[in-house]
């Protein structure tokens, strides 16, 4: 019987606890924002850096905005949450997590010119990586999903894209012929991941993940098909005179590094940053490149020069997923 | 040798007298209820937090599942020899149930290391793979040997109620606490804490039994010198070489009929809500017709259901009822394996035996899988789905032509 009382006050007190930490967790989060942000219309102008503002506060998640001039100022914010953001010409997109929805869905919006939603599609996953093509023709996504693999409760990437004129939607690339060493490649593991797009709409190139090893696949998209040109590289970004590719290396200990792909010597050189990176990098200018640094439980955007004496530099603390005009 | 349960035996006394199942398995039942909500709560947002909360990319934890899923196995067989040798299967039980929640908690503290998120997943699953055994040995020791089928029918019920709660508790977490991740993980740590106090106060440990002494390791391997025991094992494996993965079987069917990515999830509801309905209708049945039979006819459900999959016909209704028979062959098979078991083995080695059975079962499946990526791979998923089809009517008519043992009733 003591027993039982014991257990049963056990069982009260638990439950007390999770609700409790439920109720103090609503009013966690601070009334004020961490750094300073106007609220307003937000819309696309030239010389802006876009970023996903992680500064606590009320417009924590948001899409935010500061002159590219002065990364530092006052942040300009709208209405919009975006977990992923990019934009080209006059198409923009953004990726955010549905919320309540378990297994996690992504709500993928294609925005107009004035940032107005023009599409809206609801797809399962989590946002990993989201870009559009130089022309604005084609905005494509990678998202995490889980257990879809046959090696069961593994995570997964699946990576789509959406043309804006005619809307024709790819949810999955996965089923594109590619070719390894010369020969179609088969298996079923196989996983993209991070797309881009070079000028002419056509060319584009993505990670392929198989057998633990990924290749760095260029494709054509017209004729629908893809061949590997360089292994472990991943999360390519093509730089604007479409001559080089940057991208995150893997390390021996599983982390990974900055490295930039010349295309024409196929020689691969590394960037001065020496942090551990996770992002697909954007290039800033034809020699500086953009991307996310974890710290602690946030992450800043960075920026570095692409030769390997250069000095990287934190340009916006609190943000991800930066995109530029 | 070792004998088979006899009738004379004094659990025969509660007889076929009682509807109800015993008071012990429906608190395992109840234990289990509540620890797979706490589980499947994590579960279900894991994805979310590590790559929405701490910015991980979770592609570097899926690369380590292979072998997570080898430990577990191996696990498995520890936690049946150690309850059988402690002779306490309720304490090894409650050792794997701490752990695992325990491991709630560890997840918090983890922060964002990937090494220690790696770690607490890891032994988060060894709880799960050391309790799986010797609780599955009180089920049968706690039940009339006449019921065995409906007892484990009882639990699995149970079992899916808990982890088809799961999510919808962890999505009213997230909405209650503004999507606070750390709210999840401290819930799911109280509802596991309360499932380990549960376990202590309602389930009564099975009194000591058998041949005094130490039951040495050779003990497990010795089993098999029991010949019913010994072709059950047999064919379950064998069975197991042959049975499609359920994420190929979803697969199909989302191909087949084009189903809606986002309704995709949805697919492994369908089954389990089958599962749930008629694992004890099921096996009530096993136990009045014979469990091995109940058995073998899953198995037919499923390569009716794989037909389905594959056949001419295209009408929608034929993925519902797909996934229905998806959901049969798990009620009929998934408990009535262990019931089918449970009397051919001593009393006092009998997590150990179930143990070996179902890791058996499992690793025949993890190559089942390889093998069906491979003929995936080399032809296409239809191809891999037929042949594996045949493969499995050919086992499951052999095993029941065979008939590996006279089944009492």
């Amino acid at each position: 019987m003591k027993k039982v009382l014991a257990s049963a006050l056990g069982m009260i007190l638990l439950i007390g606890a999770a609700v409790l930490y439920v109720v103090q967790a609503r009013g966690g989060g601070p009334a004020v924002n961490a750094r300073p942000v106007v609220s307003g219309r937000l819309a696309l102008a030239p010389g802006n850096l876009y970023f996903r503002n992680l500064a606590e506060g009320p417009d924590q998640g948001k899409l935010a905005a500061v002159s590219a001039d002065d990364p530092d100022g006052t942040r300009q914010v709208g209405n919009l949450m975006c977990d992923r953001f990019a934009t080209a010409r006059s198409t923009s997109i953004c990726l955010r997590t549905k919320a309540g929805s378990l297994p996690p869905l992504t709500e993928l919006l294609v925005l107009g010119a004035d940032l107005a939603i023009k599409h809206q599609q609801t797809l399962p996953g989590t946002p990993s990586r989201a870009r559009v093509s130089p022309d604005g023709k084609i905005v494509n996504w990678t998202l995490f999903v889980s257990g879809d693999s046959y090696a069961a409760s593994g995570f997964s990437t699946r990576t789509g894209l959406y043309e804006v004129d005619t809307g024709r939607l790819v949810k999955s690339i996965e089923e594109i012929p590619v070719f390894v060493d010369g020969r179609r490649y088969f298996a079923s593991d196989v996983n993209y991941w991070g797309v881009t797009f070079a000028a002419d709409g056509n060319r584009f190139y993505v990670t392929l993940g198989s057998k633990g090893k990924t290749y760095l696949i260029e494709a054509d998209y017209r004729r629908y098909r893809g061949d590997a040109i360089l292994q472990n590289a991943e999360c390519p970004s093509l730089s604007p005179d479409g001559r080089r590719i940057a991208y995150k290396q893997k390390n021996a200990d599983g982390s990974w590094r900055l490295a930039v792909l010349d295309l024409g010597s196929r020689r691969v050189t590394h960037p001065a940053e020496g942090h551990a990176i996770d992002d697909q990098p954007l290039w800033r200018d034809a020699g500086n490149l953009l991307y996310a640094l974890k710290r602690d439980a946030t992450t800043d955007i960075w920026s570095t020069p692409i030769t390997a004496t250069g000095t990287p530099m934190m340009l916006v603390p609190d943000a991800a997923s930066p995109a530029i005009r | 040798m070792y004998l088979a349960e006899s009738r004379s035996s004094a659990s025969t006394k509660v007889g076929r007298r009682g509807r109800r199942a015993p008071a012990n398995v429906v608190a395992l039942g109840v234990v289990s209820l509540v620890t797979d909500i706490s589980s499947e709560m994590v579960t279900a947002i894991l994805p979310l937090y590590l790559v929405i909360g701490l910015g991980l990319n979770p592609l570097q934890f899926g690369l380590l599942d292979g072998l997570y899923a080898g430990a577990t196995a191996v696990l498995r067989l520890v936690g049946g020899h150690v309850a059988d040798r402690w002779r306490r299967l309720k304490a090894v039980a409650g050792i794997g149930y701490g752990l695992s929640a325990a491991c709630k908690l560890g997840l918090l503290a983890a922060g964002s290391s990937i090494a220690a998120i790696g770690g607490v997943l890891a032994l988060d699953r060894a709880g799960k793979g050391i309790r799986t055994a010797p609780r599955d040995a009180l089920i049968s020791l706690s039940s009339a040997p006449e019921s065995l089928g409906r007892s484990f029918g009882v639990h699995r019920a149970m079992d899916t109620v808990g982890a088809l709660l799961g999510p919808l508790v962890a999505a009213g977490v997230l909405w209650a606490s503004l999507g606070d991740f750390d709210a999840v993980f401290v819930t799911s740590f109280c509802v596991a804490g309360c499932g380990v106090l549960l376990l202590v106060v309602l389930v009564k440990d099975h009194p000591r039994q058998g041949p005094p002494g130490a039951v040495p390791i050779r003990g497990m391997l010795k089993l098999l010198n029991i010949k019913a025991f010994r072709r059950c094992c047999g064919w379950a494996a064998a069975l197991g070489l042959v049975t499609i993965t359920d994420s190929f079987v979803y697969l199909a069917l989302q191909r087949r009929w084009d189903v809606d990515t986002a309704l995709f999830p949805l697919l492994p509801i369908g089954t389990a809500a089958t599962f749930l309905l008629l694992a004890v209708p099921l096996g009530r049945l096993a136990d009045r017709v014979g469990r091995w039979k109940l058995f073998l006819a899953g198995h037919v459900a499923l390569v009716v259901a794989l037909l389905m999959l594959c056949g001419p016909a295209k009408s929608a209704w034929l993925a519902v009822a797909a996934l229905c028979l998806h959901g049969i062959f798990y009620a009929a098979t998934d408990g009535v394996l262990p019931a089918v078991a449970g009397p051919l083995l001593p009393e006092h080695l009998r997590a150990s035996g179930l143990a070996l059975l179902q890791t058996g079962q499992a690793l025949a499946r993890m190559v089942s899988a390889v093998l069906v990526g491979l003929v995936w791979t080399l032809w296409d998923l239809r191809p891999a789905l037929l042949l594996t089809t045949g493969a499995l009517l050919v086992v499951t008519i052999a095993a029941a032509v065979v008939r590996p043992w006279e089944e009492a009733r």
